[in-house]
């Protein structure tokens, strides 16, 4: 017998498909543009279509000039970052259903420099990422040691794995309000992922990373505005790493 | 060349409505430090008048007895208030106090740190701020 | 300085200014009418008055240290680069102690008598 869910599911499907949307695309070539220009598309979509396939559906049939950078399209990779209807979202992740608007208005992430239309630069992230130590630091290493590997309790383990969910996909430094203006400051990014090795009790560099952080444009320039955790596709949760991470700074968590 | 970082700038930043109540009271807590300390600066010199004896300070007071004063006034208890009650809300925050404990995420990946402690911490100093102008008018207009 | 040791400073004198302002506050609104609480001679009076003399001197350094740090950590936030960050906290600095110095002017010259 088929189940009556799946039947409803498929004809609700096949009526749908007539919906379309206006995908308002920023467009925009540093090399020889002068500004940004939006250029309106007609797209039909589906329940499903996220707008990342309604981008992809635009640069195969309408525009194959269109720049975007995607790669896994499940929320793993991180690549397809961008401004949708004036919010960092990832593209993959973010249905056109869900943003209940005729009109999808696409742009590059705010606090990047723009490589080409929606593709935007993402190294000083990475920069500041690195500059975080992004690694385990101690002097003896699972190899040398007898017991090969370095043992958690899962309460340990839920201590930083929250914050390694991070895919690096740098919207949490488009929405914060301080990177809107503060192009020194360390961004959410990189002080969530020095907090993740902090907390992780197998690491031993916290007061190195505390002194790198404790700077004029570091942990200190963050006011818990939350956009950040806001707009995270992975549930990090930055706004709280860092408050946790200034506790240690200010004595309140050992 | 410097590339253009495409930054969001003042306008981005003061444009609270997309990211909740959270950014509202970041950008309040921003407006209402610089008022207060602009009135803070003209409270020292309003008050420097009392050196220059009775009819200096009593005509330095006259200013401040008009309707504009008392509204001003007002204002200022309102944004001293919602400082203050908002401000012992951060620095809490900012020890790690009150923003919620690590949790393996799970879809739909709401964030703990924005949890409903912190959104009626800022409701309650808004409304205490409301409160305490609505205390100032009575004492201000009420003589 | 460590900016640590800065921001300790400003969640510290927040915490002070709270206390000793709302003492300030309810002195003029407990002792008499706030009207009346401001009339030269009361005024005068309440300086004379060495513990409140020295209160309103703790209020002004607070309020001084934190609310000219607090635009500091704004101008740092609005624009970058070596000498504009220079020129913001040494102006900041500067601003701070000019304010200091001009409100314990009033507060000493009112206390000893100088009016």
């Amino acid at each position: 017998m088929t189940d009556p869910q799946i039947v409803e599911e498929q004809s609700s499907a096949e009526s749908s498909s007539s919906k379309t949307v206006t995908l308002r695309m920023a467009k925009f070539n540093p090399e020889h543009d002068s500004g940004t220009q939006f250029v309106n598309f007609q797209v039909s979509y589906e329940r499903w279509t996220t707008v990342l396939d309604a981008i992809l559906d635009v640069k195969k049939h309408l525009d194959h000039s269109v720049a975007v950078r995607y790669s896994c399209r499940q929320a793993s990779c991180g690549s397809c970052g961008m401004k949708i209807n004036g919010r960092p979202r990832l593209a993959c992740f973010t249905k056109i259903s869900e943003l209940n608007s005729d009109v999808i208005t696409v742009e590059p992430m705010n606090n990047y420099p723009i490589v080409r239309d929606l593709v935007v630069d993402l190294e000083r992230m990475f920069d500041t990422h690195k500059e975080m130590k992004p690694f385990i630091i101690r002097e003896d290493s699972e190899i040398t040691t007898n017991t090969k590997e370095f043992l958690q309790t899962p309460e340990q383990v839920e201590e930083y794995i929250q914050f390694a969910n991070c895919i690096k996909c740098g919207l949490c430094n488009s929405a914060c309000p301080t990177m809107a203006t503060d192009s020194s400051f360390l961004g959410p990014q990189a002080l969530t992922q020095a907090y993740r090795y902090v907390a992780d009790n197998r690491d031993k560099g916290k007061n190195e990373r505390l002194k790198i952080i404790d700077d004029s444009h570091g942990i200190w320039r963050c006011h818990f505005a939350g956009s950040c955790s806001q707009v995270c596709p992975k549930g990090v949760d930055p706004a709280m790493g860092i408050q946790m991470l200034r506790g240690h700074l200010l004595g309140f968590k050992k | 060349m410097k590339r253009n970082e495409n930054k969001e700038g003042i306008k981005g930043m003061a444009n609270p409505g997309r990211y909740g109540i959270e950014r509202v009271s970041y950008w309040l807590m921003r407006i209402t430090g610089l008022g207060l300390l602009a009135y803070f600066i003209g409270h020292i010199y309003e008050t420097s008048s009392i050196l220059s004896g009775k009819a200096a300070w009593d005509s330095m007071l006259e200013l401040t007895q008009t309707t504009q004063g008392h509204v001003f006034l007002t204002l200022v208890i309102g944004m001293c208030v919602f400082h203050t009650a908002n401000g012992m809300r951060l620095m809490f925050a900012h020890g790690g106090i009150g923003v919620g404990k690590p949790t393996r995420p799970d879809y739909p990946y709401l964030p703990n740190s924005q949890n409903m402690k912190n959104k009626l911490c800022i409701y309650a100093s808004i409304g205490i701020a409301a409160l305490a102008m609505m205390y100032g008018l009575s004492v201000l207009f009420g003589e | 300085m460590r900016e640590s040791i800065i921001m300790k400073i400003h969640y510290g004198t927040a915490l002070g200014a709270v206390v000793l302002v709302a003492v300030h506050i309810l002195y003029r609104i407990t002792m008499m009418s706030f009207g009346d609480s401001l009339e030269y001679e009361n005024v005068v009076a309440n300086y004379k008055f060495v513990p409140y003399a020295i209160m309103l001197e703790l209020i002004l350094v607070l309020l001084s240290v934190h609310g000219f740090n607090g635009l500091r950590v704004i101008l740092l936030e609005l624009k970058q680069g070596k000498s504009y960050e220079k020129v913001v906290t040494y102006g900041c600095l500067a601003s701070m102690a000019i304010l200091i110095a001009y409100g314990s002017r009033t507060i000493l010259m009112t206390s000893m008598g100088m009016t």
